[in-house]
């Protein structure tokens, strides 16, 4: 630690003293760099940040990116990108000096170790810069190793801060330090000031302050801190349960939402529903290898290609098979497992049997931050918004569009509404191709968070029928109700059962609820005789 | 008049017999090939061909099982794996208390995955599986007081058609999550094996082995014989009667929840029994036969020998495993698009599976030959007739679009009574 | 009437025929004369293990090409003889017999899962084949008639919790794993290791999750809270496979970077990481025998030769295959020093074999059937290869029985004399487990 404070200072006082120091001396405490062990490399960066100088941005930057080589023959730093079979090599001031086979260079490796040092040297750097999240999150990786000796520093630095948030973060950090450090009444308004907030370091130097505190006035104040901090920390925790809940929840729901319209609402088995998935994934990799430069848009534009493409394989079935089998579900549900068994092994043998890299747009990754305990992960809060949409367009399909009329005509009275001169036989397939459409579109989704390869319907499929059985058939809020229940029933059992025996209750919950409600939650009220 | 015709559907049941007589040739012949003959020999059976014969014979007994509640009360159990495999386990549960010290941890009480997993005595439920006897009861009685339990409450709360299908496929699901779990005691992923003997006789020896493949064939015969009688009372008549119609054959005053619990649980102890004889004989027992896709690969067994017909059954096991066995051997990558093209191709166009292909064919080319006196059918059609699924759709072979669309895809419960 | 007889005779000839049929073929297959010698791949080609098991089936085939092109064995060629047990547990055991009985192979290589491996076991040992399993498994087994190329866990386990607590100073460790045993044994064999290295029992945190686990969120929240607690955390991942993509992605989104909470995995590989976006992944580290970034010349050539027979520069390669080449190379060894391909012999002389690996140095087959071999230790890297950090001085000797168990602890396996046994215990000086 007394290193990255040296850093530190360094920084600090270099704004103080003039550049004086020769390039010369730069090279020479970063040939370390270019040594075999990973001591050798460490020393050679603290050396490097002893001098400010703009190569040391480049050159730390250039080892996070895997990009930093040395030239063999002078042992000279340089960075190189790829360019077909050789590298094309620029110095650290950027001038351009051509391109080299890949034997004249080697690039510097690093490990773990070294790859912490030099985030907390970019940090360091970023402490004074002008951006001001990189300011942000270098207070908090210095909270990661708190140090008395910091607390010039931070002193200095909120003096010098603009940004409320992170004059925040660094008031946090001196907390911090005083309370293992201050006087009585810095102590006392340290622990009535890190009340409150969630950050790891925050709590746990007040339980380190509980244990260590003599004075009774100060240890009062450190109680009600850590008390109204477990109260918080509880309530958090039960809130990420819940987003962990809801997130599982709309998972099985855009993966059953499909079902709920080929099995609700036609009353067709589709055991190939899965693959329908399966195929919008895939669908997803193939747009991605179709667009390489615009990975940000490639799931904007795999969306409706997703639909397409298992919409139109939909269209397929139902024309190739399943009209032949209406009325006769259980043989319906035998002929789309065929097909499934068939999609599967096209795929694997089209694609092979391989999973496929799906690449995760920047937008899709990380999280939101709400505090140091809760924090919403992008791509599931996308996808629990991303499956209400989805829901929302399917109500608003099918009951305000002509199209949507229809098909409530048909599976109300075909008759009927054969005899009104509506195509039954072409709603059936549009519908059915809804529904397909739909699961594709799930495809993409799943994509963001699992592995694409042929099995990956079957690991739905099954969960899909339970959520649409149990929300009962034909009901689209059903299906939702069912969904969200069964992932936030799903959630909050894991913490005490494991991740096996919850999703064994779930399961068997259902078989039960499945013989006190043979139809579900939400079944479709009328007189039907069962024969 | 139901006298009549139960006899003269014994008379008519020619092929069940000549089947009922080769498997009784089997379990004579092949133990005799492979014991007598010497390696090299023209008749000579390796041990490859009596565990491979000996497997088909369990699955045999398994898609008669499936047929009886399938094809003759119109359940479709997506979930009979289950019940197969816990049958084996129960079987396996003996096997594996034989082994006694022999384990590599030489553990006199313990099997090996639990002296590994720390566990320091045996649990309850393994307690009595070192007695042969009580270990058999359980083959029966496990399978059958799920299929119980289960049927009850399904059957009494009318949970019928696709939903009985999806919830009996959850349950086979959750079982097999169950036992993956090492915690359970059931050896995890691993499963039971490393059998050694069964009654005290090497599982190694050709001769058990010869006597396990007798045991199965004879066990198929009894398990056929058994489904026929049932088939052939009264009560199998009531059971077709539910298959074709269950709310009229409610309303006509039978408890139809009586009858299918009796026939499921009835099938399900035969599945138990098939499970128990084909784990010593492949040697391993694990949760991968819980999974849904191996109870599925049991019906189409049954739909593609011909469901409703008990013979159909078995042939329909014997060539879809066996095209299994010669297809991953020579088109490895082309077995899934066999299989999945067999369910299509067996429901599309063979409702009755390859045992109503002739009389299809046969009525088919009646219907061209038109006017010829109908009163002549022959005892063969007749028959199919009789156990026909799908009474209404029997005539057609290829059902033209439009009419087989004017059922609505909405009636759910209208097309369930038709399967 | 008539028409009945005929149907019904008809069914009754057909089955008598193909009961015939069936009694001929069995025969038939014993009086064809050995003319090449028949290797046989029992490796999965459909199914859930097809993903990884396919690779292998082509690197036989590779290797058996390659050795024909070189004049064969014993101056006969080489004949594959490809099965698929289909990802079906019982079915390795019917194809395993499948080989040895009907088709005649005199050398079987083939599995990966344990649970395959287990299955097959009693049939090569009963039917006395040569089975070469090319994974790294959870040791606790030491067969006659199999040879074990991957690693035990001493293999692979111990030198990387050795070398995250040297390096990275670790002090508190998640062992995460699938619900199998070989992460049961492995988890075992660390908790144990790592207690007498005096890690206390708070820190250490073990969870099991099922195959394909998707829904890692709780999971990883949990880590994450453990790994606040102040000191250096980092998880053991012995999770398998498919469930590896889901598990990563969350662990990024969740912002656990490998420089906060390092992870290192026994069971990802090269193969395995080219279906990731490894960006996020970066700096997490895999222990193994073998990557493919490894700096040799015959590695090079292996990658070349793999490349062009499969015929894709983008393919892969990974440690199972190094295992798979280290265990063909050391059977024609054996086969050319034994001058037979006849199983006891070809056994005695497997003993003492040296093979060059492919990321330098010799590989040793040891009298317990297990490899003395390197441990490497590699990054992820965001082109989805490893960047070698760490490796062993030399080679480590496989141990069939841990140490670090109680109940395996006074198990050796050794198949020469004057023990020959695959678990002998020392203390009873007795012999159990064994078929034969």
């Amino acid at each position: 630690m007394k290193t990255m404070l040296n850093k530190l200072l360094g920084l600090v006082g270099l704004v103080v003293l003039s550049f004086g120091v020769l390039a010369d001396d730069w090279q020479q405490a970063a040939s370390g760099l270019t040594g075999k062990s990973s001591n050798d490399k460490l020393a050679a960066i603290e050396a490097m940040l002893e001098f400010d100088d703009p190569r040391n941005a480049v050159a730390l930057q250039g080892m996070l990116d895997a990009e930093l080589y040395y030239v063999k023959a002078d042992r000279q730093l340089v960075i190189a990108t790829k360019s077909g079979r050789s590298f094309l090599l620029t110095d650290l001031q950027g001038e351009s000096l051509g391109e080299v086979a890949k034997s004249k260079i080697k690039r510097i490796t690093v490990n773990n170790r070294i790859r912490r040092e030099i985030r907390s040297g970019l940090a360091m750097m970023a402490l004074a810069g002008p951006d001001e999240d990189a300011r942000f999150s270098a207070v908090r990786s210095l909270m990661a190793n708190v140090e008395a000796e910091q607390l010039p520093l931070v002193e200095q630095r909120l003096v010098a801060e603009t940004s409320a948030k992170v004059q925040d973060k660094l008031r946090e950090l001196q907390a911090i330090i005083l309370l293992e450090n201050g006087d009585d009444a810095q102590r006392q308004s340290s622990a009535e000031f890190l009340g409150g907030r969630m950050d790891a370091p925050s709590r746990n130097a007040l339980l380190r302050a509980q244990a260590d505190e003599q004075n009774a006035e100060v240890l009062a104040a450190i109680n009600e801190s850590v008390a109204r901090n477990q109260q918080l920390l509880k309530l958090n925790r039960a809130a990420e349960n819940l987003y962990f809940g809801l997130s599982l929840g709309a998972v099985l729901l855009l993966a059953a939402v499909g079902l709920a319209i080929t099995f609700g609402v036609m009353g067709v088995i589709n055991m190939a529903h899965g693959e329908m998935i399966m195929l919008g994934a895939y669908t997803t990799y193939v747009v991605q290898q179709l667009m390489p430069g615009h990975i940000e848009l490639s799931l904007v534009v795999a969306i409706p290609a997703a639909f397409l493409v298992s919409g139109a394989m939909g269209v397929l079935i139902e024309r190739g098979i399943i009209r032949f089998l209406y009325g006769r579900p259980l043989e319906t549900l035998l002929a789309t497992f065929g097909l499934s068994l068939v999609l599967q092994q096209l795929v694997r043998s089209i694609f092979g049997p391989l999973n496929q890299a799906v690449i995760t747009p920047q937008w899709l990754s990380g999280s939101l931050e709400i505090n140091g305990v809760l924090a919403l992960t992008y791509n599931r809060l996308y996808i629990i918004i991303f499956s209400f949409m989805v829901v929302a367009a399917l109500w608003l399909l099918i009951s305000k569009t002509f199209f949507g009329l229809q098909v409530r005509a048909v599976t109300q009275n075909r008759a009927m509404a054969n005899a009104m001169g509506i195509r039954s036989s072409w709603v059936d397939a549009m519908t059915f191709g809804l529904g397909s459409g739909v699961a594709g579109i799930a495809g993409v989704a799943l994509s963001q968070l699992t592995n694409v390869g042929p099995n990956l319907g079957q690991n739905y499929i099954i969960d899909s029928f339970m959520v649409v059985v149990f929300g009962g058939v034909g009901n689209l809020f059903g299906t939702v109700v069912a969904a969200m229940t069964l992932g936030v029933a799903n959630k909050l059992a894991e913490p005490f059962t494991g991740a096996v025996l919850a999703k064994i209750l779930v399961l068997v919950f259902i078989i039960l609820f499945i013989q006190k409600r043979p139809r579900g939650m939400f079944a479709l009220k009328g007189r039907m005789v069962e024969d | 008049m139901s006298r009549s015709i139960i006899v003269s559907f014994l008379m008519r049941d020619k092929v069940g017999n000549a089947l009922l007589a080769v498997l009784l040739a089997l379990a004579i012949i092949v133990p005799f090939c492979s014991l007598v003959f010497e390696p090299g020999d023209t008749f000579y059976l390796s041990s490859y061909w009596v565990t491979l014969l000996g497997k088909y014979l369990c699955y045999a007994l398994l898609a008669v099982a499936v047929d009886l509640v399938w094809g003759y009360c119109g359940i479709l159990s997506l979930g009979h794996g289950a019940f197969f495999a816990l049958g084996g386990y129960a079987m396996g549960m003996y096997l594996m208390r034989q082994i006694g010290e022999r384990g590599v941890y030489a553990n006199p009480l313990l099997p090996d995955f639990m002296v590994f997993l720390n566990w320091t005595e045996l649990p309850w439920y393994w307690q009595g599986f070192d007695m042969f006897g009580f270990a058999m009861l359980m083959v029966l009685l496990v399978p059958g007081a799920l299929a119980f339990l289960f049927g009850f409450l399904a059957f009494r709360s009318r949970v019928t058609g696709v939903y009985l299908s999806i919830i009996t496929q959850a349950l086979t699901y959750a079982l097999m999550l169950a036992f993956f779990r090492n915690d359970m005691g059931f050896g995890g992923n691993n499963g039971l094996t490393d059998f050694k003997d069964i009654l005290g006789f090497n599982l190694q020896h050709p001769g058990t082995r010869a006597a396990l493949f007798s045991l199965s064939a004879l066990a198929l015969a009894g398990g056929y014989l058994l489904c026929r009688f049932i088939v052939n009372s009264k009560l199998g008549r009531v059971l077709i009667a539910i298959r074709d119609s269950e709310s009229r054959t409610r309303f006509i005053g039978y408890r139809v929840e009586r009858f299918k619990l009796f026939v499921f649980v009835v099938s399900a102890m035969l599945a138990g029994v098939a499970g128990a004889l084909y784990v010593p004989q492949v040697g391993i027992i694990n949760p991968g036969e819980f999974a849904p896709l191996n109870s599925i690969e049991s019906i189409v067994w049954v739909a593609v020998g011909g469901r409703g017909t008990l013979f159909g059954a078995i042939f329909g096991a014997w060539m879809v495993n066996f095209g299994k066995t010669w297809f991953t051997g020579a088109f490895p990558e082309l077995w899934l698009f066999f299989l999945g093209g067999l369910f299509v191709v067996t429901t599309l166009w063979l409702p009755k599976g390859v045992v109503g292909l002739s009389a299809q064919l046969s009525k088919m080319r009646r219907s061209k030959a038109a006017s010829v006196a109908v009163s002549e059918k022959s005892p063969v059609q007749a028959q199919a007739v009789e156990a026909e699924p799908q009474p209404q759709q029997a005539s057609q072979v290829a059902p033209e679009p439009e009419q087989q669309a004017e059922p609505t895809p909405k009636n759910l419960d209208q097309g369930a009574a038709n399967v | 009437m008539t028409q009945q007889k005929q149907h019904s005779s008809r069914w009754s000839k057909q089955l008598a025929a193909s009961a015939m049929a069936l009694a001929l073929t069995s025969g038939m297959s014993l009086a064809q004369a050995a003319e090449t010698i028949k290797v046989g791949v029992l490796h999965s080609l459909s199914g859930t293990m097809a993903i990884s098991e396919t690779t292998l089936k082509d690197t036989v085939l590779m290797m058996v090409e390659e050795q024909n092109k070189a004049g064969g064995l014993l101056g006969k060629k080489l004949e594959p003889v490809v099965v698929d047990p289909a990802s079906d547990w019982p079915l390795f055991a019917e194809k395993a017999r499948e080989l040895l009985e009907k088709e005649q192979v005199d050398v079987i290589f083939g599995c990966w899962t344990s649970v395959s491996r287990k299955s097959v076991l009693p049939v090569v040992e009963e039917l006395n084949g040569l089975l070469f399993y090319p994974v790294q498994y959870e040791g606790e087994e030491s067969s006659k008639n199999v040879f074990y190329t991957g690693a035990a866990p001493n293999q692979q386990a111990i030198p990387a919790v050795d070398y995250l607590m040297g390096e990275e100073g670790v002090e508190r460790w998640v062992l995460a794993g699938t619900d199998y045993v070989y992460p049961r044994t492995t988890n075992k064999i660390l908790e144990a290791y790592l207690k007498t290295a005096g890690v206390a029992d708070e820190d250490i945190m073990i969870s099991y999750t099922p195959f394909g686990h998707s829904d890692w969120q709780t999971i990883v929240s949990d880590i994450k809270k453990f790994g606040e607690a102040g000191k250096k955390t980092a998880v053991v991942s012995t999770i398998n496979g498919d469930a590896n993509v889901p598990f990563y992605k969350e662990l990024a989104n969740q912002g656990i970077a490998a420089e906060d909470i390092p992870v290192v995995a026994f069971s990802v590989g090269e193969e395995e990481l080219s279906g990731f976006d490894t960006a996020p992944l970066v700096g997490h580290l895999a222990a193994w025998n073998y990557f493919q970034s490894a700096d040799s010349e015959l590695n090079e050539e292996f990658i070349g030769a793999w490349q062009s027979f499969i015929g894709s520069e983008e393919r892969v390669t990974n440690d199972p295959m190094e295992a798979t080449y280290i265990g063909f190379k050391m059977w024609a060894e054996a086969v050319e020093k034994a001058g037979s391909v006849e199983v006891d012999s070809v056994r005695d002389a497997m003993y003492g074999i040296t093979v060059p690996n492919l990321t330098g140095g010799y590989a040793v087959m040891n009298t317990n059937h297990h490899l003395t071999k390197p441990v490497l230790i590699g990054e992820i890297q965001s082109d989805g290869q490893f960047d070698v950090v760490w490796q062993t001085a030399g080679g480590v000797i496989g141990d069939a029985w841990t140490d670090h168990l109680p109940e395996s602890a006074n198990l050796v396996a050794d198949w020469t004399a004057p023990i020959s046994c695959g678990n002998f215990n020392i203390t009873t000086s007795q012999c159990s487990g064994q078929n034969y």
